[in-house]
């Protein structure tokens, strides 16, 4: 079973708005071992500046994909390319397909708004709106897409920050304003706003870099719950943290991917050599 | 430059240390300057009293209430001229706030980066303009247009409600708002424009990444980080607003008149002192002229404090803890 067709939203178009009961779960993985992401051929370019060199790699649904490379190897540039996000700096330029459960992320006439919702993100920096509360945080994804019902929101509310490990440190000061969090907590709120509006794949950018080792444990725990609802694409610099929560990890390299595998076997026995050098710490 | 002496025994071959009395001069140099500036304006509040007094002894408290301004009787009360600086005020803000932001907005949000720079140039060729200029091209050239067709099409469609009641003569309360709103829309868009340039590119990609079209992320990102900023950005065209003269005066009307029409020529407190203080032939009227500039300046003091407190209570970054 396929995602129906994909079909460019208006602000004010309800696409979230569920249909059926609200406790229903979030969209449905196909049940064939249909990718959560197909790239074929994808390169990308910053003016003249190529970032990325022809890559292709299937993501799989509800697993955890790492992506891991030295600096400057095009691994967010890739990130942001799944959901277009990318396309915010001027001057951009890609070629090769890149498919969502099979549906052309590129295709003329789908509107990027649309794309990223079914594609949510989350930060290096945590950064929730500073003029909004705890609860307005989460919700205004879900605002912005027109819903109004005041029991469906509460009850999202609630599981979005359960989801995201959050509801017990904060369900008692909801009103207070996101910034009023500490900085592990901001991330875990920004996690839950990106949850509330129910995307298919969750996309993070190296969401830990800003954050002490007890807030960074609390979001790897979480991304292995996460796991079993949504599909993760995590880029990160810490090699640990790859091999501890992710399933598949591919290694970029000089904007080319060099590497994808099972993550053991990108850390115990590497195909290639630059990844041996990578993953050993020889260079990088 | 010859190489650093190395280190040796203590004392030996030490660099001398600077002589320090240049540090000290300096620094009762600066304390000088700074306090010359208070001096000054404790100086002018002063002087702006002396001259008062004898108003002020005459006039009492009631002046800020009455209407008269006859320089036959010797009568003289400054509420006309009160009325009149806060409503051209208003009006030039009303205009020059929503033009001077959407402006900020289309410089740092949408605008070609090859068109921004021009644009910014003509802005601020705006601010280079002398007042004078902006007056003698609203007598001539703004004024006749708006009498014979702005002011024409809100008498025939709004002209249900006072404000737009009343004869056309085109020198008015709405004509000078208009002068004024352009004389500080430079600074009100490029103080709004730093404000929006100083909104962090993360919120604008959270807003994006929840799915938000252009203008979503403009309003709930852009406009909601910044609008401590842009608050305080439309102070300072209040406080630029409330004390422009010359267009002012050359295009108001110079009656002091306290009218519910905008069509209606007014008087405000900066013009009139400009005006009239050639002709102010008695000691009490020169007086009366001295206590409208101090009525002037406390009520510029007072709106700057007003907005302070406003400030206040608008959460924004910086802010960010409850109130």
């Amino acid at each position: 079973m396929v995602q129906t067709a994909p079909l460019p939203v208006s602000s004010s178009a309800s696409t979230v708005r569920p249909s059926a009961p609200a406790s229903k779960p979030p969209p449905a993985v196909p049940v064939d071992d249909l990718p959560a992401f197909d790239i074929q051929g994808f390169s990308l370019w910053y003016g003249s500046r190529q970032a990325l060199y022809d890559v292709s790699i299937r993501i799989p649904a509800r697993q955890v994909t790492a992506i891991i490379g030295p600096s400057g190897c095009g691994k967010s540039t890739c990130l942001r390319a799944l959901n277009r996000m990318h396309e915010l700096t001027p001057g951009t330029r890609i070629v090769g397909s890149l498919r969502l459960f099979g549906d052309d992320l590129y295709a003329s006439g789908i509107d990027p708004a649309y794309v990223r919702r079914r594609v949510g993100m989350v930060f290096q920096k945590s950064n929730p709106f500073p003029t909004m509360s705890i609860e307005e945080n989460v919700l205004v994804g879900l605002r912005l897409n027109g819903v109004r019902d005041r029991a469906f929101l509460q009850e999202r509310l609630e599981e979005s920050l359960r989801m995201s490990a959050l509801w017990d440190e904060v369900k008692d000061v909801l009103n207070r304003p996101g910034t009023s969090l500490s900085g592990g907590q901001q991330q875990r709120l920004c996690i839950a706003r990106a949850l509330a509006v129910q995307p298919e794949v969750l996309l993070m950018d190296e969401p830990c870099s800003a954050l002490d080792p007890i807030a960074t444990a609390k979001i790897e725990e979480l991304i292995q719950l996460l796991r079993e609802r949504f599909t993760v694409v995590i880029v990160t610099h810490n090699m640990q943290q790859a091999a501890r929560c992710s399933d598949r990890t591919a290694f970029f390299y000089m904007g080319k991917l060099i590497e994808y595998a099972a993550t053991r076997e990108i850390f115990t026995n590497p195909a290639n050599p630059q990844t041996e050098a990578y993953v050993s710490g020889r260079f990088g | 430059m010859s190489p650093l002496p190395r280190p040796t025994t203590p004392g030996a071959g030490i660099l001398p240390v600077s002589p320090r009395w240049p540090d000290r001069s300096f620094r009762w140099l600066a304390l000088l300057a700074a306090l010359s500036i208070v001096a000054l304006i404790v100086l002018v509040g002063w002087e702006l009293y002396a001259g008062a007094a004898l108003a002020v002894k005459k006039f009492g408290v009631g002046f800020l209430g009455s209407s008269d301004w006859n320089p036959v009787t010797d009568k003289y009360g400054a509420l006309p001229f009160i009325f009149g600086t806060l409503v051209s005020s208003v009006i030039a803000l009303l205009i020059a706030v929503p033009l001077g932001v959407a402006t900020a907005l289309f410089l740092t949000e949408m605008a070609p980066v090859r068109m921004r720079q021009p644009v910014i140039t003509v802005i601020e060729m705006l601010a280079a303009v002398p007042s004078v200029i902006f007056g003698l091209w609203g007598v001539f050239v703004l004024v006749p247009w708006l009498r014979d067709h702005v002011f024409q099409w809100f008498k025939h469609t709004l002209g249900f409600l006072p404000l737009f009641k009343g004869p056309i003569y085109g020198p008015s309360m709405l004509a000078a708002g208009v002068v004024v709103a352009i004389m500080i829309l430079p600074i009100i868009t490029s103080v709004s424009r730093e404000i929006l340039r100083s909104v962090p590119n993360l919120q604008r990609e959270a807003a994006y990444a929840l799915g938000a079209t252009h203008w979503e992320v403009i309003r709930i990102a852009v406009l909601s980080y910044a609008r401590r900023g842009l608050f305080g950005a439309a102070v300072l065209g209040l406080g630029r607003a409330l004390g422009e003269t010359m267009a002012v005066t050359m295009v108001i009307g110079n009656r002091p008149d306290i009218s519910a029409s905008l069509f209606a020529p007014g008087y405000t407190l900066a013009s009139v002192v400009a005006n009239e203080f050639t002709e102010a032939t008695t000691d009490v009227y020169l007086s009366a002229l001295f206590e409208l500039g101090l009525v002037l300046v406390a009520l510029t003091i007072v709106i700057n404090a007003i907005a302070q407190l406003m400030l206040r209570t608008l959460a924004g970054p910086g802010s960010g803890k409850v109130m």
